[in-house]
């Protein structure tokens, strides 16, 4: 990236949050450049987008986290068989061909082949059936297991769930991020973005602070990135196993000596909405591959 | 627009600092200011927060350590190159005392927001006002007597290795 637009960035930022001063502006470490997200040989994914108008100018384009990634990292994505997200993804298949709870059924009774649900991922999270709630894919698999089959709630970062999760976001691999954020979403994406210009905890640090104002920048080892959620959930190298959104949330506010929400409260999912909304147009990436 | 003017002549760290931080003895508990008595002219603190001296080379250790100063996350510190993975948020602060005095950078560490307006950078020796304040990095909520991030002698420990920084 050059000067130019960084600098307008950080500009449109800083008037964008008012509650913020801009920041120091700088040039280094930014996203690989020229390179082609490519899963397969096969699926090319979108991973730079025009910004949204609801962003009103506080980003200049939308960019997956897989751009700030090395180069080891973001290859082991480009083939499924190197992805180690997968083998999750395919026990939470498995799972979904299986029986359980007192209905005797199973995900594919009722819904068929996994592929079926192609798309829904790209427009998660969304308004409840009922019309007065927001529901993460979380909330809509609990509520198919505890209404419909007579199941358990699996925990929202329980092995079950992430696996699941993994198996559905998969099907959307390719397909734009597309949030509806207008209507009776309007209210919780007006929660989330207040969520995520707020400096929380000790270091009073807000998401924005980080991965608005300093993308590209590096915050000690970590390379910042625009904290996307399109390739969720993901793999991480470190912890060797999925992390939820939520989950990957409660890490970052934590890390700014506050005290974190819970995954699966209102606070989480108003702002899963919002920086759902903020790649709108980015590749839903099914499983991407993190440090 | 936001850097403040850039006053000089900071003072040299003294030979007594330097000889403390060889002293395996703890020094003394003594007489410091709460963060809530102290005077602040325009984003500078002239007294020092405590009655002995700061030591640089301690000073120079809490800036590398993460759960403490670990000012190394934002800036690149060249005088400490075993500190590896230095961030580049902030500016590098080689020179730092070249461009601010000594009253200066004491009130940037204890809360630069009140020397660069809306700063990114934490406030270290600052004690309430927070949103959600926890309990250093569990995530939990804080007790109610939350400790500043750095007491008032890591302060003048990191201020006495800044001032080294010229
Ligand atoms: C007894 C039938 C039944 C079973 C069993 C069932 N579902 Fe559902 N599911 C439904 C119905 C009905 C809906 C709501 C109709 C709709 O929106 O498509 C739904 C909706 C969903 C949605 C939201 C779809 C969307 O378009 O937003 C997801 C995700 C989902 N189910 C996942 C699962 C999973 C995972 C399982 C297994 C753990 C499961 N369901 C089991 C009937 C079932
Ligand atoms: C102190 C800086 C900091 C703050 C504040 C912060 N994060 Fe992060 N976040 C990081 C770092 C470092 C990473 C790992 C590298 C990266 O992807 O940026 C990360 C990663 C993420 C990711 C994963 C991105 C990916 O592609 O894997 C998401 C999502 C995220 N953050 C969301 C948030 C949200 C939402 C907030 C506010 C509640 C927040 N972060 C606050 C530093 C921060
Ligand atoms: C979360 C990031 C962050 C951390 C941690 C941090 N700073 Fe800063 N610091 C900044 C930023 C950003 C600036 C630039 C001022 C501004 O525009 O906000 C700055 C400015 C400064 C300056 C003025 C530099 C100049 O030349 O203008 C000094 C001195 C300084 N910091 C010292 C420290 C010390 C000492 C520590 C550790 C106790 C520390 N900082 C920790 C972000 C940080």
């Amino acid at each position: 990236m050059q000067k130019a637009p960084r600098m307008a960035r950080a500009l449109a930022g800083a008037l964008a949050a008012a509650a913020l001063a801009g920041s120091a502006i700088q040039a280094s470490a930014d996203p690989v450049e020229g390179v082609d997200l490519v899963v397969n040989n096969e699926i090319t994914l979108t991973t730079r987008a025009p910004a949204p108008a609801h962003l009103d100018g506080a980003l200049p384009e939308v960019m997956s986290g897989w751009l700030f990634r090395e180069d080891a990292t973001r290859a082991m994505q480009m083939d499924d068989f190197d992805n180690p997200a997968m083998v999750f993804a395919d026990m939470g298949r498995d799972l979904w061909g299986t029986t359980d709870g007192a209905e005797g059924k199973s995900c594919a009774s009722c819904h068929g082949n996994i592929e079926e649900m192609r798309g829904v991922r790209a427009h998660m999270p969304r308004i409840s059936p009922a019309g007065d709630d927001l529901w993460s894919m979380e909330n809509f698999v609990n509520n198919c297991r505890t209404t419909r089959m007579g199941a358990e709630a699996w925990g929202w970062d329980s092995n079950e769930m992430m696996n699941m999760t993994a198996a559905l976001s998969l099907q959307s691999r390719g397909l734009p991020v597309d949030v509806a954020i207008d209507g009776p979403a309007a209210p919780w994406w007006e929660k989330g973005r207040e969520i995520y210009y707020t400096r929380f905890g000790q270091l009073e640090l807000a998401c924005s602070n980080c991965h608005q104002d300093h993308f590209g920048d590096m915050i000690r080892a970590d390379h910042l990135s625009q904290g996307q959620i399109n390739g969720f959930p993901v793999y991480r190298l470190k912890t060797a196993g999925l992390v939820s959104i939520h989950n990957r949330f409660k890490g970052c506010v934590r890390d700014t000596r506050a005290e974190t929400f819970k995954p699966g409260s209102a606070e989480f999912r108003a702002l899963e909405l919002y920086v759902a909304s903020r790649g709108q147009g980015l590749s839903v990436e099914g499983v991407s591959v993190r440090p | 627009m936001r850097r403040i003017a850039t006053l000089c002549a900071p003072a040299a760290v003294s030979a007594a600092a330097i000889t403390t931080a060889l002293t395996i003895l703890a020094p003394p508990v003594l007489a410091e200011t709460a963060p809530a008595a102290i005077a602040w002219q325009d984003g500078a603190i002239a007294a020092p927060l405590t009655d002995s001296p700061g030591d640089a080379g301690r000073g120079a250790e809490l800036m590398a350590t993460r759960p403490l100063g670990n000012c190394v996350a934002c800036h690149e510190i060249a005088a400490l190159p075993a500190a590896s993975f230095q961030g580049n948020i902030g500016p590098a602060l080689e020179g730092a005392a070249t461009r601010y005095s000594e009253a200066q950078l004491r009130g940037i560490i204890v809360n630069a927001k009140n020397t660069f307006d809306g700063s990114m950078m934490p406030a270290f020796y600052k004690t309430d006002g927070f949103i959600r304040p926890g309990d250093a990095y569990t995530g939990k909520a804080a007790p109610a007597d939350l400790p500043p991030i750095l007491d008032a002698q890591q302060v003048e420990d990191v201020l006495a290795f800044l001032m080294t920084m010229k």
